[in-house]
């Protein structure tokens, strides 16, 4: 189990900081500290066994489907990080507790850290690839947070969406990496991918996998070409850049290359890709460091070289420059840890980090001066110290190269030239800072950190000469077990001792050492040269290539997305043309096998007279009473039809939905405008003509097909059972009311949305009232004739008494309550035309909306019903009953169903008609009560 | 009861939302909002409920009215519906608390709404019955109309006019498609289509294909796929929050329509018609997934850029079907519930984050600090590492394993560069966004009011899923991956379908 603990002790960390910022800042920060240092305590318990060769396992499985589980290894290479991430983060909490100011929440801050810390240390010990990605993408994001800490500069917000889109990029392309090795080894556990080098290599994918696993090291290592994050990650607090931008999450990068060193290394194309990528970041990062003002800047890019430095051992491919690679990231975070806190220190107690404005300053921070002399010394690679030692076995390393044929003496000279300018770059940090005059115009006087700030440097400068100078015995065997984990156990000899004798890699150190005091001593003649180019903001280039890209994809947005409804409609409308088009062109013979049935001269007529008023339609659609009167010819036709083709039930349907429509329509006309304007330009008028005509001709087609084919369907079984089953010899009825009796539940239901959709949409509408008809003509006064009242009055008991045979004979003739419903509605409203709203008022007292309600319920009530039977919900039951007078009738549950649908159709209809009718008096719809 | 339980789900928000309506329930706000709640509660329960039975007792089918398939209408509680059905209620319960905190004053009916949108959309899940779909496709979008104008106003009018323009032309199509099948096949039960499909003639194969084609485009409506997802941006933008919130399911309404006919009916049993659909959705996906993003990256406000994010995910859904395997259909079903739960959180989030700062709403621009940044922020922080798919939250996994099941070279070479592209325009789009909505401050002090306990309740309750569907991750994806098993094993349970039936 405790393995698990490593990771999950700073897990747990993260909400330490928060609970304990009330006890004052030291106790925040020394809370803070506690579980990571248990965990450190845990990894060094556990790395006697470690060193002596042992790989600590430990799962637990996760989520099987993605091949994710919680699995944990400590191997050497592990281990190294570990001590690294735990006990340089330590050494950074203590250093914060002093440099952050009191308006800064520390709480947030050290949150933040221990996040960083915690995904950190779940890279570095993860056993799966899944997990190992998931800790990856959770430095993105805690590094996002950390360089955003300051969220109120502009700088720290663009630095930190730069070093977001970058590493998540990179993120991204790792991850489709990983996926890609783990279905060409056929496991996402790392034990098993390390096993399978040749696999891999020899698989045809591999150059992908080695491609979009590079992209996720070199993006996270700030390597050549994606380097410019990094810089622009200093805007973060600088216990953020010691911590997280040199010494350890850009080194995650590393770990990954030496992690998959054992399966992806050993071809040409990964010596290729990795080397020269390794090389040209030297030399650049090496080449800029020396040209920038800013200290951290200047420290910036000096880690960007020194990781090039590392990426280029990596890539050299040979045991020994592996070795050396391990060394140097020991060697790297120590001295860039400590530079970065000296230069920290030095802002905070100079106000500046500008070195035109930062001169001698020894004679005011003597003792931190020292301290980050010796580190920067060692950064320079000067003898009895740390950077020493892995810079004279990179240099030997780089002499050994052979794989670049006949060009392979440029990598060791090259690999000196960087030597010359790291020397360069070293030696400004320590003269311009330190020395070289007067300070100039520092916002504060330059003193002494506290106490308690300087510690971490010590330690870590110590660290530099101890490593140093007793090489072996310090980490000696650290090194070689994590050295033996990147070489999968193949570890080479090497010797750690300080002195090699006279050789040429000493020569070349020597060299690096004088040409870099000569640069430095020229630096004048140099800075003029450099200062001919334009300086490049990598920020506001990013900035800029975003912001293109946003703009481009609003241009294109608009392009497509114009909110024309026109447009949206023929979309839709082209869209099932060619889907259905096309499978019609597969299509032999359009008719099929079925007799035609005769035609005769009223089918013919209705035919002909159902295109014309169609077409009269769509010709007089802006006046809008023709337009109105034809569509209702088209209405009639239709239902002509359904009685003529013996659904006598539909055609009722039909009939008295078209009144109603008319009705609503009529009321709709009176508020929209009186003129419509013509809108479509002829060319839009063609197109679109072209488009309904083909639509029409496809749907023709469609249905001639299928009306020639013969067809065995389900409805044979409601002709057989209607009567047996469903208790009427309407079909059409019971089918509506039993057989799909929860389709009419459905529709109901959705009558009455509409009609509360309506009445919502409407409520609080102010509409303009028009004073007279198009012609300017004023409304007749006489606004409710007596006439129409007495014959509409006269008419309503008529009405009703249809409506209430039409529903009772539903079940066995045509009719229902659908149809009854409308009926009964249509003389209702005929009352509201005939005597107006406030006569009604006082007569009808019914709430529509409680009508709808209830008629709703009603019928589901119904279908409940049959619960009390242990039946399904709506079975139906009928049986027939003899009452003297009455004789010989027929009682189903089928009818009280019915009567739901006939309340619900009634208080739909009414709420509609009558509250846009109520919108022209002074009983405008307002809000229910209840709101 | 227990043999009912099929049913609830439908029937309770139906009934309550009847009862919402009337008196006593209806006279007072207070009571409006016990009873929806208590009714949404209730829905989940049942869901809950009826889950739990469909996984132990296996597919449920509730035969309406008696009438036994294929003739009379049934209803399907298996794995992939009952999931869905959960969610839409979890989905109702959170949209009404959120309101509660003031929006529902805002128009009329919005309690019974939501109750009667929650039914339609359980319905459209349930049904075995392609008419009945259609019915439940009625339910749903009518109520949608109803509930994307509340709170009034000319931009809410107007998008909504659009929406039921769009979608009435939708039905009308919907309509075609099932005379066409109705025409072809004779019947429809789903279940009973899908074993009449490999027998039909040369000809009606033709039509059928016609007919099933066109039912793609009527889902594609719904679901805003590429060319038809205009209508959403506008529509989800300008929608209240809470009805955004729910209006993240809609769009799923459509994928799942799409799984259910086009891996039912037309799949891998369909004979010469066997993924007829699938050289259509592959491009469609890519370029939704395209459209959603360049919209993602063009959106001024966090609404725009979260109605976009809805797009992305359709298009990430879409291609979980053009993958047309179990194993990207168990994805695809986990992305899905995860994309809703996100989606529905981010629109009430904007929401919050706009009220807090004052003119300026949720758009990308300087405004004043917002009220309870710390609130806001881990709210919207998680919801945005959620929604792009970032670990450690639920997107990760969905889409991790969308890319895993992408199996032939070809699959990957499309899929993966869609899917991961996306991802990192969401990043982009949404470290954009948030920097700005919470750290590009004035110094102008907020006046507005802090958010409400029923807003962070309703918030809290969307959002815990992105966690907790990470740390059960285990199960829930052996969930997902046993419902697609259901759903492309349509043959091995016919008999459970149609226990009448011949076939």
């Amino acid at each position: 189990m405790s393995l698990f603990w490593i990771p999950l002790l700073p897990l747990l960390g993260t909400l330490v900081p928060l609970l304990s910022e009330r006890f004052g800042r030291s106790a925040c920060a020394l809370f803070t500290a506690i579980l990571p240092a248990i965990a450190l305590a845990i990894v060094l318990n556990l790395s006697l066994e470690v060193l002596q060769g042992n790989t600590l396992l430990q799962s637990f499985s996760w989520i099987p489907a993605m091949g994710l589980d919680l699995s944990f290894r400590l191997d050497g290479l592990a281990l190294l990080f570990c001590i690294l991430i735990l006990g340089i983060g330590l050494l950074v909490i203590l250093y914060a507790r002093y440099y952050l100011s009191q308006q800064d929440s520390m709480s947030r801050f050290y949150a933040y850290l221990i996040l960083f810390m915690t995904a950190m240390v779940g890279i570095v010990t993860s056993n799966n690839m899944i997990q190992l990605w998931l800790f990856w993408e959770l430095t993105s994001i805690s590094s996002f947070l950390l360089i955003s800490f300051w969220n109120h500069k502009s700088d720290a917000r663009k630095g930190a969406r730069m070093a977001l889109t970058v590493t998540g990029a990179g993120g991204l392309a790792l991850l489709a990496g990983l996926l890609l090795i783990a279905q060409i080894v056929g496991s996402y556990d790392l034990d098993v991918v390390l096993a399978s080098g040749d696999t891999l290599r020899e698989h045809a994918a591999y150059p992908i996998a080695l491609v979009l696993v590079l992209l996720g090291a070199f993006t996270k290592s700030a390597q050549f070409p994606f380097h410019f994050w990094l810089p622009h990650a200093m805007a973060a607090p600088t216990p953020v850049s010691a911590y997280l931008h040199s010494a350890t999450m850009v080194k995650a990068g590393i770990f990954l290359m030496a992690r998959f060193y054992p399966v992806l290394s050993g071809t040409e194309l990964w010596f290729l890709i990795v080397s020269l990528t390794g090389l040209a970041t030297l030399l650049l990062g090496a080449y800029i460091a020396l040209f920038k003002h800013d200290l951290k800047g200047l420290l910036a890019y000096s880690t960007v070289s020194h990781l090039g430095l590392i990426t280029l051992l990596l890539g050299m491919d040979t045991q020994l420059a592996a070795v050396a690679a391990v060394f140097h990231i020991i060697n790297h975070a120590t001295f860039k840890a400590s530079l970065f806190m000296a230069a920290g220190i030095i802002d905070h107690e100079s106000g500046s980090r500008d070195m035109r404005k930062l001169n001698g300053l020894w004679k005011y921070m003597p003792y931190t001066a020292t301290l980050a002399m010796v580190a920067a010394a060692s950064m320079a690679g000067v003898p009895l110290l740390n950077g020493f030692l892995s810079k004279e076995m990179f240099f030997a390393e780089t002499l050994h190269q052979v794989a670049l044929g006949s060009l392979s003496w440029m990598v060791p000279v090259l690999a000196t030239l960087g030597g010359v300018f790291s020397v360069a770059y070293s030696t400004r940090f320590i003269h311009d800072v330190f020395f070289n005059g007067e300070p100039i115009d520092l916002p504060k006087t330059p003193h002494e950190p506290p106490r308690y700030m300087r510690i971490p440097v010590e330690v870590l400068v110590a660290l530099c000469l101890l490593v140093g100078i007793f090489p072996g015995f310090i980490v000696g065997d650290l090194l070689a077990s994590a050295s033996s984990a990147v070489l999968a156990g193949n570890l080479p000899e090497y010797s750690l001792s300080i002195w090699h004798g006279f050789n040429l890699p000493l020569v070349m150190s020597l060299i690096a050492m004088l040409g870099g005091l000569v640069i430095y001593y020229n630096r004048r003649h140099l800075f003029q040269f450099q200062a001919q180019f334009p300086e490049t903001d990598a920020k506001l280039v990013f900035e800029r290539l975003i912001q293109s890209l946003v703009a481009g994809a609003t241009e294109a947005h608009k392009v497509f997305e114009n909110g024309s409804l026109q447009r949206y409609m023929v979309l839709l409308l082209l869209f099932a043309l060619v889907l259905t088009a096309g499978p019609l062109m597969d299509l032999n013979t359009t008719a099929g096998l079925r007799p035609h049935l005769p035609i005769d001269a009223v089918e013919i007529t209705a035919a002909v007279l159902l295109c014309l008023s169609a077409l009269a339609t769509m010709i007089w659609h802006r006046k809008r009473m023709i337009a109105l009167l034809t569509l209702s010819v088209v209405g009639l036709i239709v239902s002509i039809a359904f009685a003529r083709f013996s659904a006598p039930d539909l055609a009722l349907t039909q009939l008295s939905v078209e009144v109603v429509t008319v009705i609503l329509l009529m009321l709709a006309l009176f508020f929209l405008p009186q003129k419509t304007p013509k809108e479509s330009s002829p060319r839009r008028v063609v197109r679109d003509l072209g488009i309904a005509a083909i639509i029409g001709g496809i749907i023709g087609t469609i249905n001639y097909a299928l009306m020639t084919r013969p067809l065995t369907s389900i409805s044979d079984f409601f002709l057989a059972n209607s009567k047996t089953g469903g208790g009427g010899t309407n079909v059409v009825n019971v089918i509506l009311v039993d057989f799909r009796g929860f389709d009419t539940l459905g529709e109901i239901t959705v009558l009455g949305i509409a009609a509360l959709g309506i009445f919502k949409l409407i409520a609080r509408m102010r509409l303009f009232m028009p004073a007279g008809d198009e012609n300017g003509r004023p409304w007749a006064r006489d606004r409710h004739p007596v006439m129409l009242a007495v014959i509409s009055q006269s008419l309503l008991p008529l009405a009703l008494l249809v409506s209430v045979y039409i529903f009772l004979r539903g079940h066995n003739l045509p009719g229902g309550g659908f149809i009854a419903g409308l009926v009964t509605s249509v003389a209702l409203v005929q009352q509201y035309v005939a005597h107006g709203v406030d006569w009604i008022k006082e007569r009808l007292k019914i709430d529509y909306q409680w009508l709808i309600a209830s008629g709703v319920l009603i019928a589901a009530l119904t279908g409940l019903g049959s619960w009390v039977f242990e039946r399904p919900f709506l079975t139906s039951w009928f049986d027939y009953f003899h009452l003297p007078w009455i004789g010989e009738f027929e009682l189903a549950s089928a009818m009280i169903f019915d009567l739901g649908v006939y309340l619900t159709v009634v208080g739909a209809t009414l709420l509609i008609l009558a509250n846009l009718g109520k919108l022209t008096t002074s009983h405008r719809p307002t809000q229910p009560e209840s709101e | 009861m227990s043999e009912h339980l099929t049913i609830l789900p439908i029937l309770l928000p139906l009934i309550g939302g009847l009862l919402l309506l009337l008196p006593p329930l209806a006279t007072t706000l207070e009571r409006q909002r016990l009873g929806a709640l208590v009714v949404a509660a209730l829905t989940l329960l049942s869901a809950v409920l009826l889950l739990q039975q469909s996984q132990t007792e296996g597919i449920q089918l509730y035969v309406l009215g008696n009438w036994q398939p294929p003739y009379g209408i049934v209803l399907v509680a298996d794995r992939l519906s009952t999931l869905l059905v959960m969610l839409t209620s979890l989905l109702g319960l959170a949209s009404l608390l959120y309101a509660c905190a003031g929006d529902d004053r805002t128009g009329a009916y919005f309690h019974p709404l939501v109750l009667l949108q929650v039914m339609g959309i359980n319905g459209a899940f349930l049904t075995g019955d392609i008419f009945n779909l259609f019915v439940f496709f009625e339910v749903l979008l009518i109520a949608s109309y109803a509930l994307l104008i509340h709170g009034g106003g000319k931009q809410k009018t107007q998008a909504g006019f659009h929406y039921v323009a769009l979608n009435l032309l939708g039905s009308s199509l919907f309509l075609f498609a099932l005379g066409i099948l109705y025409g072809t096949l004779g019947t429809l039960n789903i279940a009973d289509m899908s074993t009449k499909v490999a027998a039909l003639s040369e000809g009606e194969k033709v039509l059928a294909k016609a007919g099933g084609l066109l039912l793609l485009a009527v889902f594609g409506l719904k679901a805003a796929m590429l060319p038809l997802h205009f209508w959403l941006t506008r529509t989800y933008a300008s929608a209240s929050a809470p009805v955004a919130a729910l209006f993240a399911i809609m769009t799923k309404v459509g994928i799942y329509s799409i799984y259910r006919v086009h891996t039912v009916i037309f799949g891998a049993n369909a004979g010469d018609l066997a993924f007829m659909a699938q050289p259509w959705i592959w491009p469609l996906a890519l370029l939704t997934l395209l459209a959603g993003s360049i919209g993602a990256l063009a959106s001024p406000n966090l609404r725009e850029l979260t109605a976009n994010l809805v797009i992305v995910s359709v298009g990430t859904l879409l291609i979980s079907v053009a993958l047309m395997n179990q194993q990207a259909t168990a994805a695809g079903l986990y992305y899905l519930v995860h994309s809703t739960l996100v989606c529905a959180a981010l629109f009430m989030i904007a929401d919050l984050i706009s009220h807090q700062r004052g003119k300026a709403g949720d758009r990308f621009v300087m405004s004043r600090k917002v009220r309870q940044p710390f609130l806001l922020g881990i709210m919207f922080f998680v919801a945005a590492l959620t929604v792009a798919g970032i670990p450690p939250f639920s997107g990760f996994v969905g889409k991790v394993m969308l890319l895993q099941a992408a199996q032939s070279g070809t699959e990957m070479f499309w899929a993966w560069p869609g899917i991961l592209l996306s991802s990192l325009i969401a990043i982009i789009a949404l470290s954009r966004g948030g920097t700005t909505l919470f750290w590009r401050r004035s110094s102008d002090k907020s006046q507005s009011e802090p958010a409400s306990r029923w807003h962070i309740a309703a918030v809290a309750l969307l959002l815990l899923g992105a966690p907790l569907m990470v740390v059960l991750g285990g199960p829930i994806t052996d969930y997902t991956a046993a419902a697609a098993e259901q759903l492309h094993q349509v043959p091995e349970s016919l008999h459970l379908l149609l226990p009448g039936g011949e076939s």
